[in-house]
């Protein structure tokens, strides 16, 4: 086999990984520390791109404009929470489930009303275009090592953010035991808002780093959305370490069985069997590969310690 | 003996008087075209009937129900692709196919409760969704025509015939809706809904609830395939659409806005559901800018749905 085009997927994979844990690490938060089932948390990342798109091209810089998309997909969380979520934390998840669907319809309309039904395109920067040699033969896209390498930090962020600060503390505080941090004197109310903010940006970063390779599209998040559910699945709800592992894996176990599984198939299976199973199992890998995790631990990999235990 | 009619029951005679009438009423009424709108209404209402048999008596917030939709659409899709149009194979296929997929999908469901239950339906719905659309050799995105309605081999019971094929749709209705009400008035429902208020103590009583609860989730998934045998049938169209996961969605708001846990609440909901955005987008094309939000308010302050408007109370909560 080809190892450079092995390489090459194995980092696709694990680039779509990282997109994945994007948003999986906002959700999984959301999910663990105030038990909401949030729907519209892929209208988030399709709002960043949007949104971030806008303010690169105003002003005419992908990464002012990234950086500007910060605080904007902060202050819209934090807005979406104060007056759509926040009323739901004490609802049935049926009750969150329905109100946040209705959200997606009412994002994605939005969406439509004001950029357009044909979506944005934003172009990459000249100086991100290109590749990069990696050695042994391996070239890889510059833009692509970029999306890796704001992963790896944002990860190394995160995960600093939560286990080393104060702030941290009360966050880990508030998703073991909600009421007996507030009887401590911790502002949960405002805790869950400061994380929702973070969230949707986290998403928000996703959607947009993902728009050059693709482009901004109506409903772009949904797909996503659905892929990081079955992310935090994996991960066990509430941690952002599973979380990690399970988006690299999802993602890398994805792009490989879409890319190699029809090869595999040939050494057991006749061509034109293998030709049309080979992209029906890849597509459904991923799916397996939860079912599989969930019926030996249904609480997932790596279920965050002292969490109510569901079953 | 005389009993009083209850709001909700007279809404109830209602709807299914207008359900029954409106062959002969909307050609009277110069509207021809409601025959269509409603023979489409009630096939959303008995997947959303056969939802809500999980959902509101089980406790079990299926998000991957339409899949059962698309499964039952293609085993008419699939067979008649291939020539095969007698409704004795298109009939038994479908059914058997959608409880298999419910009893595999169930075994690994039902597992899990709560948020995860909600998480991993969709997901594996999605699954379904994704091998469709990558099944090129049936149409992938673009779906399916189906050129002949299921053959019932005789002329006395031609589904090609518009008011046979309305007044089959409206009968599969009501039997599911009679199905429904004999399972949760039965032991056995007495079971389901015990299990959905507090799981745990009823295992402690020795009723083994996962099989109860799988044996739901198996009735309702060959229900919401036959809506799928039917809607494929109607439109005489399968695509992958139809087991996207808006359709779930859709399939729990609509029993949501009927009254969850009442009898007749998803065939209420459907109705209002269907009829509003059918009105709404005769008005603006943005109607999802309005209906979104509409949502949100119904679950935030209209608990109970119609029915509960209407003082029906559900079974419990």
């Amino acid at each position: 086999m080809d190892y450079v085009l092995l390489v090459e997927q194995l980092l696709n994979g694990f680039q779509l990984g990282i997109i994945l844990f994007l948003m999986a690490a906002g959700l999984t938060l959301v999910f663990g520390i105030m038990d909401l089932v949030n729907l519209a948390h892929g209208s988030l990342f399709m709002i960043g791109a949007f949104v971030g798109g806008t303010l690169a091209l105003a002003t005419d810089s992908f990464v002012l404009g990234a950086v500007l998309m910060v605080p904007a997909m902060f202050v819209i969380g934090v807005l979406l929470e104060t007056i759509a979520l926040r009323t739901l934390y004490r609802r049935s998840h049926l009750d969150q489930v329905l109100a946040t669907f209705g959200l997606i319809l009412f994002f994605n309309e939005a969406t439509r009303l004001i950029w357009g039904p044909e979506g944005l395109v934003i172009p990459l920067p000249d100086f991100l275009e290109g590749t990069v040699a990696l050695g042994a033969g391996i070239t890889y896209p510059l833009y692509r090592v970029v999306i890796i390498g704001v992963g790896l930090l944002v990860a190394l962020g995160l995960y600093l953010l939560v286990a080393k600060t104060r702030f941290g503390m009360l966050v880990r505080a508030g998703a073991s035991n909600r009421t007996m941090a507030g009887a401590l004197g911790v502002n949960i109310p405002a805790l869950f808002t400061l994380v929702f903010g973070i969230g949707a940006v986290l998403a928000g970063l996703a959607g947009l780093i993902i728009t050059p390779i693709t482009q901004a599209a109506i409903g772009m998040g949904e797909d996503v959305l659905i892929l990081a559910f079955v992310v935090i699945v994996i991960g066990g709800i509430g941690s952002v370490r599973g979380a990690f592992i399970a988006a690299v894996l999802t993602g890398v176990i994805d792009t490989m069985g879409r890319s190699f599984l029809d090869l595999l198939l040939l050494l057991v299976l006749p061509a034109n069997a293998a030709e049309a199973a080979g992209p029906a199992l890849a597509s459904m890998l991923i799916y397996i590969l939860m079912a599989g995790i969930l019926f030996f631990r249904p609480q997932g990999l790596f279920p965050p310690r002292g969490a109510t235990v569901i079953q | 003996m005389t009993r009083r009619l209850t709001p909700a029951g007279t809404v109830t005679a209602l709807v299914l008087a207008l359900c029954a009438a409106v062959p002969y009423l909307a050609p009277a009424l110069d509207e021809p075209f409601y025959v269509i709108v409603f023979a489409r209404i009630m096939i959303w209402a008995i997947a959303a009937v056969s939802l809500n048999l999980i959902m509101g008596y089980g406790g079990m917030i299926s998000f991957g129900h339409a899949v059962y939709l698309g499964i039952g659409g293609y085993a008419v899709g699939i067979l008649g692709f291939h020539d095969v149009t007698s409704a004795w194979v298109q009939l038994p296929v479908a059914i058997g196919l959608s409880a298999v997929v419910a009893l595999v999908f169930g075994v690994i469901c039902l597992r899990t409760r709560g948020i995860y239950f909600i998480m991993i339906t969709l997901a594996l719905a999605q699954m379904v969704y994704f091998l469709s659309v990558s099944a090129e050799r049936y149409g992938s995105d673009d779906g399916l025509n189906i050129l002949w309605r299921s053959d019932f081999g005789t002329r006395l019971f031609d589904l090609e015939d518009s008011v046979v094929m309305y007044y089959t749709i409206f009968a599969v209705l009501l039997g599911c809706l009679l199905v429904k009400w004999r399972i949760v008035m039965s032991r056995f429902g007495m079971v389901l809904r015990a299990s959905s208020s507090n799981d745990t103590r009823v295992q402690a009583v020795g009723v083994p609830t996962f099989r109860y609860r799988l044996v739901a989730f198996v009735i309702a998934g060959v229900m919401c395939g036959l809506a799928g045998f039917l809607q494929a049938n109607l439109e005489r169209f399968v695509s992958p659409d139809m087991m996207n996961w808006h359709r779930s969605g859709e399939l729990i708001l609509m029993t949501v806005l009927g009254g969850t846990s009442t009898l007749f609440g998803p065939v209420v909901g459907a109705v209002v559901f269907l009829m509003l955005s059918e009105i709404l987008s005769t008005i603006t094309i943005h109607w999802h800018l309005v209906f979104g939000p509409f949502l949100v308010l119904v679950v935030l302050f209209a608990r109970g749905g119609v029915m509960g408007l209407l003082g029906s109370r559900a079974r419990h909560d």
